[in-house]
C-alpha cells in the first residue's frame, strides 16, 4: 500500500498508459479483424461453383435442321437456350417496333445481328421460369414471342419484354457462328 | 416455498457437480405462471413438440435420403415404398410442417391478441420473428429435397429473387446456387442447411424462453403480475394442461397423416424434377401464400420482394408502432374489432396467393396488401392514441374473485 505512488502522479502515468494501452487494443483488434476476415473469405469462396461446373460452361449446336418458323431448346449450364429460326414477318414485327414503346429498349438488330436466328437464355428474367412459345401450339403471348406463365410475362419476337413483372429482355448468351449451320453457345 | 432437490444420493452428487436439478425444478415446476391464462397459452408448448418431432423424423429420414440430382427423387420413393414404415415417416415429417406452422402462427395471433409483444417483452417477441423465418427457411430448403417438379420451380423462383437486389443480385444468385442454375451443388447445400437450422432453432428456442422466463408470462388480461397470490406453479397445472393439448394436437396431426397424407401437397410434385419444362400454375406451400400474394400484387420485381420481406420485418418494430398503453384486447374495444379484420385480411391474401395473378384476384390482392401495411404503419399508432380503453382491473387475483362473486350472486337471483 505504502509503495504506491502519490496520488497526481500515478494520475498521469494512467494516462500515458491508457494511450499505449489504447493502442495496443486498436493494433490487436485491428489484426484480429484482418484475421476474421481471411478466415471468411475462403469459406463463403467454397460456395460459388467449383471448377467442374464452370468447365461445362460452353456447348455446340448444328441448327441444319431447324426449319423457318420452328425453335428448339437447348441445355447450356443447366437451362434452356431457346433458338429461333424466325421468318421473314417476325423480324420485320420485332424491327418496326419504336424504341419509346419498350421498358427496357434495345434494338432487334443488336439483339440478333444475323436477322433469321434469334438466340435466348430461355429464362424469365422475373422469377426463371421457362416462357412458353418454342413448341407447337404454345402460347406466344400477346406480342407473338413467348409467355411466361408464372406471372404473366409477354415477350415479342425479338424476346424483348412487352408486358408483365419481368424487369429486362430475354438475355442474349455469348455466341459464335464456327460455320454457317454451327454455333457454339458459351 | 420452492420444491425441494431430492435427497437422493446420485441426484446430490450430480447437483452439487452441476445444479441441473435445482434448475429443471425453478423453470419446469415452481415457475410462476400467471393463474389466468386461457388455452391459446399452450400453443408454444406444441410449437416445442413439433419442433423435437421435425428433429426426429428427419434424422431418421436423412438415413435413407440421398442428396444427389439423379437419386434424390428415387431414395424418397425407396423410402416410401421400400423402407420399413418409411412411408409413416415421410407423411409425419411433412405433415408435420404443416402443423408447426398451424401452430405457431396460432401462437403468434395470440401474441398480437394479447398484446404479448409490448413492453418488456420486445426481445421475447423478436426470438420469436427470428424463430419463424428460421422455421420458413427451413421449411422451403426441406421442400427442395424430394426434388419433384415443384421441388425443383419453387427453389427456382425463391433464390431468383434474391436477383432482384441491385448490383450484387446476379452474383449473389450464383454464389447461392453453386452453378448457373439450381442443380446438383444447389441440391447438398440445401440439405446441409435444412438439417442445420433446426438445431439453430433449438438455441433460439432456449434464448425465448430465457427471455419468457425472466420477464414472465403475459396473460389474457394483460396486467402484470403484482403478487404470489396471481400465479401458480407451472407444474402440475401447465404441464398437464399442455399435455392435453399437445396430445390433441397430435391426434389432429395423425389424421392427416393416415387419412390425408397428401390433401396439403401439389401432385406435380410426384413428377420428377424437369430443368426444361415450369408446371403451368407455380404455387408454394399453405404456409406461405399469405406472403406470395403480397409479393406477386407489387408489379415491380424488387418493388414485390421488398414488399414480401417488409411483411414479416414489419412485426420486429411492432412494439412501437403499437402505442397503446394496454396490452391486452380485452379492454381495447376497436382494437379488438380490427384485430378479427386483420386475420381475416391475412386469411384473404392466403387465398388469393393460391389462385392465379390475373383479372380481380390481383385487384383483391393488391387492397390485401394496402390493408396489410396500413394495420401496422397506420392503424397501430393512431388507435393507440385515440382508442378509449376499458378501465383495468385490479390484479389478476382480484379480477378472478370478482368473477366467481358475479356467479354466484347470478345464481342466487
Ligand atoms: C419454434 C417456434 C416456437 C417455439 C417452440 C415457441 C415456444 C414458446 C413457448 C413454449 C412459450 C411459452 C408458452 C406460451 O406462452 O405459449 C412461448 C412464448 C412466447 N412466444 Fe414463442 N415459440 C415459437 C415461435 C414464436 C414466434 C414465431 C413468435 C412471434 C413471432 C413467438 C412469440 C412468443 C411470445 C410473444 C411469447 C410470450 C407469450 C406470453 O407470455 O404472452 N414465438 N413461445
Ligand atoms: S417468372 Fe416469368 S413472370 Fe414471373
Amino acid at each position: 500500500m505504502a509503495d504506491l505512488p502519490p496520488q497526481n502522479e500515478q494520475s498521469s502515468a494512467a494516462e500515458e498508459e491508457g494511450t499505449r494501452r489504447d493502442f495496443l487494443i486498436l493494433a490487436a483488434g485491428a489484426m484480429g479483424a484482418l484475421g476474421a476476415v481471411g478466415v471468411v473469405w475462403p469459406l463463403v469462396q467454397t460456395m460459388n461453383p467449383s471448377a467442374d461446373v464452370l468447365a461445362l460452361a460452353s456447348t455446340e449446336v448444328d441448327l441444319s435442321g431447324i426449319s423457318e418458323g420452328q425453335a428448339i431448346s437447348v441445355m447450356w449450364r443447366g437451362k434452356p437456350v431457346f433458338i429461333r429460326h424466325r421468318t421473314p414477318g417476325e423480324i420485320d414485327e420485332a424491327r418496326a417496333v419504336p424504341l419509346d414503346d419498350l421498358s427496357d429498349p434495345e434494338t432487334d438488330e443488336v439483339r440478333a445481328k444475323d436477322g433469321k436466328w434469334l438466340i435466348l437464355v430461355g429464362v424469365c428474367t422475373h422469377l426463371g421460369c421457362i416462357p412458353l412459345g418454342n413448341k407447337f401450339g404454345d402460347p406466344k403471348g400477346d406480342y407473338g414471342g413467348w409467355f411466361c406463365p408464372c406471372h404473366g410475362s409477354h415477350y415479342d419476337t425479338s424476346g424483348r419484354i412487352r408486358k408483365g413483372p419481368a424487369p429486362t429482355n430475354l438475355e442474349i448468351p455469348e455466341y459464335e457462328f464456327l460455320d454457317e449451320t454451327l454455333v457454339k453457345i458459351g | 416455498m420452492s420444491t425441494p432437490v431430492p435427497q437422493n444420493k446420485v441426484v446430490q452428487w450430480i447437483e452439487y457437480r452441476l445444479p441441473v436439478f435445482s434448475w429443471a425444478i425453478a423453470h419446469g415446476v415452481d415457475y410462476p405462471a400467471p393463474r389466468n391464462l386461457n388455452y391459446w397459452w399452450t400453443f408454444g408448448s406444441m410449437a416445442m413438440i413439433m419442433l423435437v418431432a421435425q428433429i426426429v423424423t428427419g434424422v431418421l429420414l436423412s438415413m435413407h435420403y440421398t442428396a444427389h440430382v439423379d437419386h434424390a427423387f428415387d431414395s424418397v420413393e425407396h423410402i416410401m415404398r421400400d423402407v420399413e414404415w418409411g412411408w409413416l415417416l415421410r407423411y409425419a415429417h411433412a405433415n408435420g410442417a404443416s402443423m408447426f406452422f398451424v401452430v405457431v402462427y396460432v401462437h403468434i395471433f395470440r401474441a398480437l391478441y394479447y398484446g404479448s409483444y409490448k413492453a418488456p417483452r420486445e426481445i421475447l417477441w423478436w426470438f420469436g420473428i427470428m424463430l419463424l423465418l428460421l422455421m420458413m427457411a427451413t421449411a422451403f430448403l426441406g421442400y427442395v429435397l424430394p426434388w419433384g417438379q415443384m421441388s425443383f420451380w419453387g427453389a427456382t423462383v425463391i433464390t431468383n429473387l434474391f436477383s432482384a437486389i441491385p448490383w450484387i443480385g446476379g452474383d449473389l444468385v450464383v454464389w447461392l446456387w453453386g452453378g448457373f442454375s439450381v442443380d446438383n451443388p444447389t441440391l447438398n447445400r440445401f440439405f446441409s442447411l435444412h438439417y442445420l437450422l433446426p438445431f439453430v432453432m433449438c438455441g433460439m428456442v432456449f434464448l425465448h424462453l430465457w427471455a419468457l422466463h425472466h420477464r414472465k408470462s403475459n396473460n389474457p388480461l394483460g396486467i402484470d403480475i403484482k403478487s404470489p397470490k396471481d400465479t401458480m406453479p407451472f407444474s402440475p397445472y401447465c404441464t398437464t394442461k399442455d399435455l392435453f393439448t399437445g396430445t390433441v394436437m397430435l391426434f389432429v396431426l395423425f389424421v392427416f397423416v393416415f387419412y390425408l397424407p397428401n390433401t396439403l401437397g401439389e401432385a406435380v410434385n410426384y413428377e420428377k424434377a424437369n430443368p426444361l419444362q415450369t408446371p403451368a400454375h407455380i404455387v408454394p406451400e399453405w404456409y406461405f401464400l399469405p406472403f406470395y400474394a403480397i409479393l406477386r400484387s407489387v408489379p415491380d420485381k424488387l418493388g414485390g420482394v421488398i414488399a414480401m420481406a417488409a411483411a414479416i420485418l414489419i412485426l420486429f418494430v411492432l412494439p412501437w408502432l403499437d402505442t397503446s398503453k394496454v396490452r391486452s384486447a380485452r379492454f381495447r374495444p376497436i382494437y379488438k374489432q380490427l384485430f378479427w379484420v386483420f386475420l381475416a385480411d391475412c386469411v384473404v391474401l392466403g387465398w388469393i396467393g393460391a389462385m392465379p395473378a390475373e383479372g380481380v384476384y390481383i385487384v383483391i390482392g393488391r387492397i390485401c396488401t394496402i390493408y396489410y401495411f396500413a394495420h401496422f404503419i397506420l392503424i397501430m399508432p393512431l388507435l393507440g392514441r385515440f382508442e378509449k380503453t376499458l378501465p383495468l382491473p385490479e390484479s389478476i387475483h382480484q379480477s378472478i374473485l370478482d368473477k366467481s362473486l358475479k356467479s354466484k350472486t347470478g345464481n342466487i337471483s
